[in-house]
């Protein structure tokens, strides 16, 4: 069950320091929600435990995030994949784009799309796409306060 | 007529125990020492199962064992099966891939079984199931019903290239597509029957048990044939010999098909019991039914009919594709063949028919018989066309199905069925009368000014049911006779036990076998039991579907009460002096013909039990027949169904204004129960028509999964229906009766998109016809107009 989700998000920072923090495995971790824990596994991989609350369903996903497309300091795609016991599966990914915004700092445009499968696709679409549109809004939002916060 | 016997609206004696919570249903049941299995489902729709690794979910709290699809093959369990051979049009049989009730290194549908935990709750075996961890390799999944023969197709069966299970075809192609070259009118349609989850009240149940005793198996489950299930599960499967095997269908909510077919959780709870040793008990939630209860229709047709000048039909072409799932249910390769295409000339005179059917795998749930069962495709197909044909030829869609009836009986159409009563005219006749045809041109006026539109749909349905004659069904490729079997025990005071192969699940047989048999034997109607759904205490029988309770199990009741009377006569000449050929039974009497000697029943009952007045060597003591009823032919209730709807435009409601249903079912056990049976009928035919569908993404998730996605009928999306009945009895077997179980739900769907089309004035609108798609025809429809004006 595919959804898409785009948007953008203004950086009060410049591109090369939005782009070290888009590397950082504690920021990501710190902005990723519901992410437990973010271990580097390779150059550009992570194992990752993000717990999530989908309608009645909570569910643990152990999974793979993957950095991809690196570009620096203009952007790349970030992807990933959970299980989740049977509460089923989670994977989806993200372009990140970086450009340098009219009046200072940078703006960051994300194009996303997830998928899920099993139990929490049987939740039905209206529940699942009002969540995954929460947690992608959560995670940039969360980097902008970490951007703000330097 | 006595007042409880045949023809009478007894109200439902097993009411009284459903209404007040005293139904004994599977989940009912809990055995000593009972473990609860929990079934781990395939997140994913095609998978490999690459590894499972269940170390961790073992040591959890109350872990009793864990089993997969490793386990199921070490014990050399038999594959799930498909009983009914259907042959391509090569002659090659169909493809029938492998069914393990535990999957076996792939994964083919969300929710295929991967892996059974049994602990000592169910909340247990449900928190160490997450601790199973399975690698699977997910691979690309085909879930569309057109699409999946396209050459590279992710492939769901090995044995099955372009995911074909067969290419069947019936009829004389060549006369009939001579008969189209030279038609005057071609009506033609595209269709999809849309697929649709049975959702009986009671979810699926089993408990499953070892009696090491006796080293046999008892199975309480929600079955529609306990027999053929124990059959099944002994002869094909493999866990035990019929006698050592006891099946149990205790009260069952609700059937509509998917309980009559053999599913891997039934199988794997009585094959684990005896692993264990101790009971082990599912219940399937919600999710589960949806996930995993055989689905039903899910057609796509190409149908075409052609008209000479005075508008007589004198052919139909029909192509269809028939999406059967990730695995061949029970009976599911019949449903879209000899269900369905054996239908195609409804009530109407057609010389020539030809129908190709291709049945395809697909990473679907798999897809069997419900309610109606091919029949209903059959009609939805052969009405819409009706109604296109008359619409374009400007006839009136009355009349041009009149024009058309078969009118002289017996008829033999051109896909084997040769019906064998019926009077489709005086239906019809009625129905108009009941719907105020005559006046819907001023209700389509009143509607239309206020901006409304309304529209009449009919539907002159037929139906081939009571299945059905065992050698008949035997050259069509059935793994099984479909005769039924009863035994009428008689007591010694007189009160009389029935034993029946049929097994109720809401018809109420209770009643109305209890009203033929106290009409019969003149003894009151309190005083007949009906046992059924349990293989220790019924011999065997074939079970309920295909409305053949009535027409095949009454007449089975009917064979054997025959044999009662004539043993009864027997003792009752002992009794009086007389020769059983001078005695008269009436009433409940026995009677010497001219005289006032008479004995009553339960005096001839206690007579035959105690045995002083005859001697032992000559007439065997006791009052206790059996029988086998074999029917002649398949029944053919047929009849017209007029809806009338209005449309609002604006929101793309549609409000059912109107419902008339004039039903020929032959004679009538029981008029309220038949008109029960014929209002949830409708109810399930309109569900398809405006409310359900089951739709899997192109991944295979199931996105309409609750009753949030799935929308079933509610009471006020239905009006009052009006119900009529012709009678013309069944001549093919001795209570007349036709059977009216599904004739609601294949009456329907075509008569709601009938309105619906008329109401539009074009035909772009398919099921479900929800809100926003009718409200999106509308639109199209005021353009029209529009453009028009």
């Amino acid at each position: 069950m595919a959804m898409t989700m785009k948007g953008e998000v203004a950086l009060p920072a410049d591109r090369q320091t939005v782009w070290a923090k888009l590397n950082d495995p504690d920021v990501l971790k710190a902005c990723i929600p519901g992410c437990q824990s973010l271990e580097k596994s390779g150059e550009n991989g992570f194992t990752a435990v993000v717990k999530l609350k989908v309608g009645p369903v909570s569910a643990t996903f152990k999974g793979n995030v993957e950095l991809s497309d690196l570009d620096p300091p203009n952007g790349y795609r970030i992807s990933g994949a959970g299980e989740g016991g049977i509460a089923g599966f989670a994977k989806g990914g993200a372009t990140v784009s970086l450009s340098d915004a009219e009046g200072g700092g940078t703006l960051l445009s994300y194009d996303v799309e997830a998928n899920v499968g099993g139990k929490i696709a049987q939740l039905g679409a209206r529940l699942i796409d009002g969540v995954a549109k929460k947690n992608a809004d959560q995670f940039f939002a969360n980097f902008a306060e970490n951007v703000k916060a330097g | 007529m006595s007042a409880q016997g045949v023809g009478a609206s007894v109200l439902r004696k097993e009411d009284f125990r459903f209404v007040t919570g005293r139904g004994r249903y599977t989940d009912d049941i809990n055995r000593p020492g009972q473990a609860h299995a929990f079934f781990l489902r395939s997140p994913h729709a095609h998978a490999t199962i690459n590894r499972i690794d269940h170390a961790a979910a073992s040591k959890m709290p109350g872990v009793v064992a864990i089993f997969t699809g490793d386990d199921i093959a070490a014990d050399k369990v038999g594959g799930l099966i498909c009983g009914w051979m259907i042959h391509s049009k090569d002659g090659s049989p169909m493809k029938a891939g492998a069914h393990p009730a535990l999957a076996q290194g792939k994964v083919r549908y969300v929710g295929d079984h991967v892996a059974v935990v049994i602990a000592d709750t169910y909340a247990q075996a449900r928190e160490a199931a997450e601790k199973i961890v399975v690698d699977y390799g997910v691979l690309p999944a085909v879930t569309d019903t057109a699409d999946a023969a396209r050459t590279g197709a992710p492939q769901v069966h090995d044995i099955a290239p372009n995911n074909t299970v067969y290419n069947w075809h019936i009829g004389d192609k060549g006369a009939t597509d001579a008969a189209f070259a030279s038609a005057r009118h071609v009506a033609k349609i595209d269709l999809v029957n849309n697929r649709l989850v049975p959702n009986a009240m009671e979810p699926r149940a089993a408990v499953g048990e070892y009696d090491d005793a006796s080293d046999g198996l008892v199975l309480y489950t929600t079955s529609q044939n306990p027999h053929v299930a124990r059959l099944v599960l002994s002869a094909f499967i493999g866990l035990a010999p019929e006698h050592r095997f006891r099946v149990i269908a205790p009260d069952v909510g609700g059937g509509f098909g998917s309980k009559i077919f053999i599913y891997a959780e039934e199988t794997v709870c009585v094959w684990a019991a005896r692993k264990v040793r101790r009971p082990v008990k599912w219940t399937a939630d919600r999710t589960e039914a949806f996930l995993s209860d055989a689905h039903g229709r899910d057609h796509v047709t190409h149908g075409e009919l052609a008209l000479d000048a005075a508008g007589k039909i004198t052919a139909m072409r029909v192509r269809t594709t028939a999406n059967l799932g990730a695995y061949l249910s029970t009976f599911s390769s019949c449903v879209p063949t000899y269900l369905y295409a054996l239908l195609l000339s409804g009530q109407y005179n057609i010389p020539n028919i030809y129908a190709e059917v291709d049945a395809v795998y697909t990473n679907t749930a798999p897809v069997d018989a419900y309610r109606g069962a091919g029949r209903p495709e059959a009609s939805f197909l052969v009405e819409r066309l009706m109604e296109i044909a008359a619409r374009e030829t400007g006839k009136d869609p009355a009349e041009f199905r009149r024009a058309n009836f078969i009118t002289a009986f017996p008829h033999q159409t051109p896909v084997i069925l040769a019906y064998d009563a019926g009077n489709f005219a005086a239906s019809l006749d009625s129905a108009l009368k009941l719907a105020d045809y005559a006046n819907i041109g001023k209700r389509k006026a009143a509607s239309a000014a206020q901006g409304k539109l309304r529209g009449i749909g009919f539907s002159a349905y037929i139906e081939a049911c009571g299945i059905a004659p065992s050698a008949a069904v035997g050259s069509l490729g059935a793994g099984v006779g479909l005769w039924e079997s009863a035994e009428v025990r008689v007591n010694p005071i007189g009160t009389v036990e029935i034993l029946t192969g049929s097994h109720s699940h809401g018809q109420g047989h209770e009643t109305t076998f209890a009203q033929l048999v106290s009409g019969r034997l003149g003894i009151p109607f309190e005083n007949v039991s009906i046992v059924h759904g349990d293989t220790d205490k019924v011999q065997m029988g074939m079970g309920t579907y295909g409305s053949r309770s009535g027409a095949v199990g009454m007449s089975a009741i009917v064979k054997a009460l025959d044999k009662i009377e004539a043993k009864a006569r027997k003792v009752a000449g002992h009794c009086l002096e007389a020769s059983p050929d001078d005695i008269e039974f009436r009433d409940g009497k026995f009677t010497v013909k001219g005289t006032d000697k008479s004995i009553d029943f339960p005096s001839v009952a206690l007579q035959a039990y105690i045995a002083h007045k005859f001697n032992g060597q000559d007439l065997e003591p006791g009052l206790k027949e059996s029988a086998f009823w074999d029917p002649t032919n398949f029944t053919f209730p047929a009849g017209v169904h007029i809806c009338e709807v209005e449309v609002d435009p604006a929101t793309g409601v549609t409000t059912i204004e109107k419902w008339t249903a004039v039903d020929d079912f032959g004679n009538l056990v029981n008029p309220m129960i038949v008109e029960g049976q014929v209002h949830g009928g409708i109810a399930q035919g309109v569900g398809q028509a405006l409310f359900e569908g089951a739709v899997y993404n192109t991944d295979g998730q199931l996105v309409t999964a609750s009753f949030m996605d799935y929308q079933m009928p509610r009471a006020d999306n239905l009006p009052f229906y009006d119900v009529g009945t012709t009678n013309t009895p069944c001549p093919s077997n001795p209570l007349g009766i036709k059977g009216c179980g599904e004739a609601g739900a294949i009456a329907a769907p075509p008569a709601v998109i009938n309105a619906l089309t008329d109401a539009l004035g074009h035909e772009d609108i398919a099921m479900p016809a929800s809100p926003l798609a009718v409200w999106r025809a509308a639109r199209k429809t005021m353009a029209m107009k529009t453009a028009a004006e």
